[in-house]
């Protein structure tokens, strides 16, 4: 496969060229997708740079099929990707959970956008559980939420790595700023950094003749008893159980000693990061935590961060209404750490939010 | 003893298949099984089926296959065949995930003149899960939501699939109707839409007119008037399109 870039380069670019960027980097070989904002010039980029590498793309007529479509090019042994935003990312569950079902290692750009329902198509932090936990299913997927164009580029190309070598459908959660916004960042190619990339491989369409050298191949994601389902659920999720301390990744900053410890994902931990910086040089020990692997969680991470930080408050910022509280209280039940909130629903988050916040609780 | 010939590309470990007495299911199966063994497209054939019936299918055949949702298996088929286009995919469905929840990826792979062959068998009602009305039902026919008979006041006339997707696709597609009660001319249409895929022309599409004595509550000689004169009034059988010289028929 023709290289795409040949040397790291610095670049000035919105976050969806960046997504087009890594996608072509880490060796994606097709793109299916289905037009909605705040995640349109992710396709855009594609569709212009596709072409000259080999590439593929389809606009498919819905995000049902884009995310089927994309289903049957990895089954076929393809790297493949979507792209998707709020209503659409509710259509691709389907997919998703279908994905989630056979352990199709899919990869989807999620640019989240404000909801419920058409909401805005500008920004939010409201599509955190249907990505976790969107399906009939047991949220047996891989999350990362990102916070810098930076972050975006190498979760993509980590993203499709982890994708194939776990086969659990996998995530980068932007979102509308980090879409739309131009900031610098380095684009390189994965292999030059000593990150090799996975293989992918089909799991129908295999070399070989039938009856001769190989057996055919018969995927399926329904079961005739319930035992068949609970055997592939619980081994499933005993899978995902053991892969999850290799999978997750998380940030903190001055956890050593703290009197309160902010807690906050994706772009508003930039808020966070600043926050934490201007309350300690008023004298209020702040820390930061952050979880950028939303599924599987590090839970023992911020248990150890509580733990160590001697904390007796946490505040949780997101531009949701509890989205990331919930996923938070679950991971780390038990904790008696007072937790209180931030929620701002489809709106940005900036650290004077946060400092005005923390001060209210002291 | 003479023993029925079984294509060699069905998966004999899931015989004999789980269709119910009288369907059928497993003629056009079978007409799709001594294709594929006839094309000699076995190693490099993708078998996908749908939710319904269709379903019982997903280990039919010594080919690699996937079982997808209801009504998606299209899109599936589709995906692959743009990433992998040296496969041979086969769509296999019913008539509610074809024409009903799966009807704008019918419609717009038909437009888009996708090079994948699907198979969708009208057996006018949904029977995997009781005989619910489908769109192909016929007017007045009974069925568990149509407990006094199809209204088409109320719910519209049978979705005439081939029809409407002739008229939607371009140079290159292969649409035809059979029926399970003409098996030979079935084949040949079956055939047609795997060689219109092999030379890569466009979209293939095969209705198969089916039978359903489960949920039509038919006795056999009722089953076979009901597909030879009520359906087929309906649902006229023969090619609609074809892109194929006239001596491959």
């Amino acid at each position: 496969m023709q290289k795409v870039i040949s040397e790291t380069k610095k670049a000035f670019m919105t976050g969806n060229e960046t997504a087009a960027w890594a996608a072509l980097a880490a060796g994606a070989e097709v793109m299916y997708g289905y037009p909605i904002t705040p995640q349109n010039e992710i396709m855009h980029y594609w569709t212009r740079l596709a072409p000259k590498y080999d590439r593929k793309f389809l606009q498919t007529e819905d995000e049902l099929s884009a995310g089927f479509t994309t289903s049957g090019a990895v089954q076929a042994g393809v790297k493949a990707f979507t792209a998707t935003a709020g209503p659409g990312n509710v259509l691709m569950q389907e997919p998703f959970g279908m994905a989630e079902a056979m352990r199709l290692p899919l990869l989807a750009i999620i640019q989240q956008r404000g909801g419920p329902s058409s909401g805005t198509v500008i920004y939010s932090q409201q599509e955190v559980t249907l990505t976790t936990y969107g399906g009939n299913g047991e949220g047996h997927r891989i999350v990362y939420s990102t916070a810098t164009h930076q972050e975006l580029y190498d979760y993509i190309i980590k993203g499709f790595n982890t994708a194939w070598k776990y086969r659990f459908p996998t995530f980068v959660l932007g979102d509308g700023y980090q879409a739309k916004m131009r900031e610098p960042l380095e684009i390189y190619d994965p292999e030059e950094r000593g990150i090799e990339m996975v293989k992918t491989y089909p799991l129908i369409g295999r070399e070989g003749h039938i009856g001769e050298n190989r057996e055919p191949q018969h995927l399926c994601n329904i079961y005739s008893l319930e035992e068949e389902l609970y055997d592939v659920v619980m081994k499933t999720s005993a899978e995902y159980e053991k892969i999850s301390p290799e999978i997750v990744e998380y940030d903190e900053n001055l956890c050593q000693d703290a009197d309160v410890l902010i807690v906050t994902h994706g772009v508003v931990s930039r808020a966070a990061d600043d926050a934490v910086k201007a309350l300690r040089a008023q004298g209020i020990k702040a820390s930061y935590f952050r979880p950028i692997t939303l599924r599987p969680f590090p839970a023992k991470q911020l248990r150890e961060a509580i733990a160590k930080s001697g904390a007796k408050k946490m505040l949780i910022a997101e531009s949701a209404y509890g989205q990331l509280d919930r996923l938070t209280k679950q991971e780390i039940y038990g904790e008696t750490i007072v937790i209180d909130h931030l929620f701002m629903p489809g709106v940005g988050i900036v650290d004077h939010d946060i400092i005005t916040k923390v001060k209210s609780m002291l | 003893m003479i023993t029925p010939a079984t294509p060699k590309s069905w998966y004999l470990p899931s015989k004999p298949h789980k269709f119910c007495p009288g369907c059928g299911h497993g003629i056009t199966l079978k007409a799709l099984g001594e294709v594929i063994d006839e094309l000699e497209i076995q190693d490099k054939t993708i078998f996908g089926c749908d939710i319904g019936c269709s379903l019982l299918s997903w280990d039919f055949f010594a080919c690699d296959s996937t079982q997808t949702h209801h009504g998606r298996t299209t899109p599936v088929m589709v995906g692959i065949k743009r990433a992998r286009p040296e496969l041979i995919t086969i769509g296999y469905m019913g008539d509610g995930g074809g024409y009903s929840i799966g009807s704008q990826h019918l419609l717009n792979s038909a437009v888009r003149n996708e090079k994948v062959t699907l198979i969708l068998v009208n057996n006018t009602n949904y029977g995997m899960t009781g005989g619910q009305m489908a769109p192909t039902t016929l007017p007045g026919q009974k069925t568990e939501t149509t407990p006094y008979g199809r209204d088409p006041e109320l719910t519209g006339y049978p979705t005439k699939g081939p029809e409407f997707l002739a008229e939607l696709t371009s140079d290159g597609a292969y649409i035809a109707r059979g029926t399970v009660a003409k098996y030979k001319q079935l084949k040949r249409f079956i055939k047609n839409a795997l060689l219109n895929q092999i030379e890569g022309n466009g979209f293939s599409f095969v209705e198969v007119l089916s039978t359903c004595p489960t949920n039509w509550r038919t006795n056999a000689q009722q089953t076979w008037h009901f597909l030879e004169e009520e359906m087929e009034k309906e649902f006229p059988v023969g090619e609609l399109k074809s892109p194929l010289g006239k001596g491959d028929k």
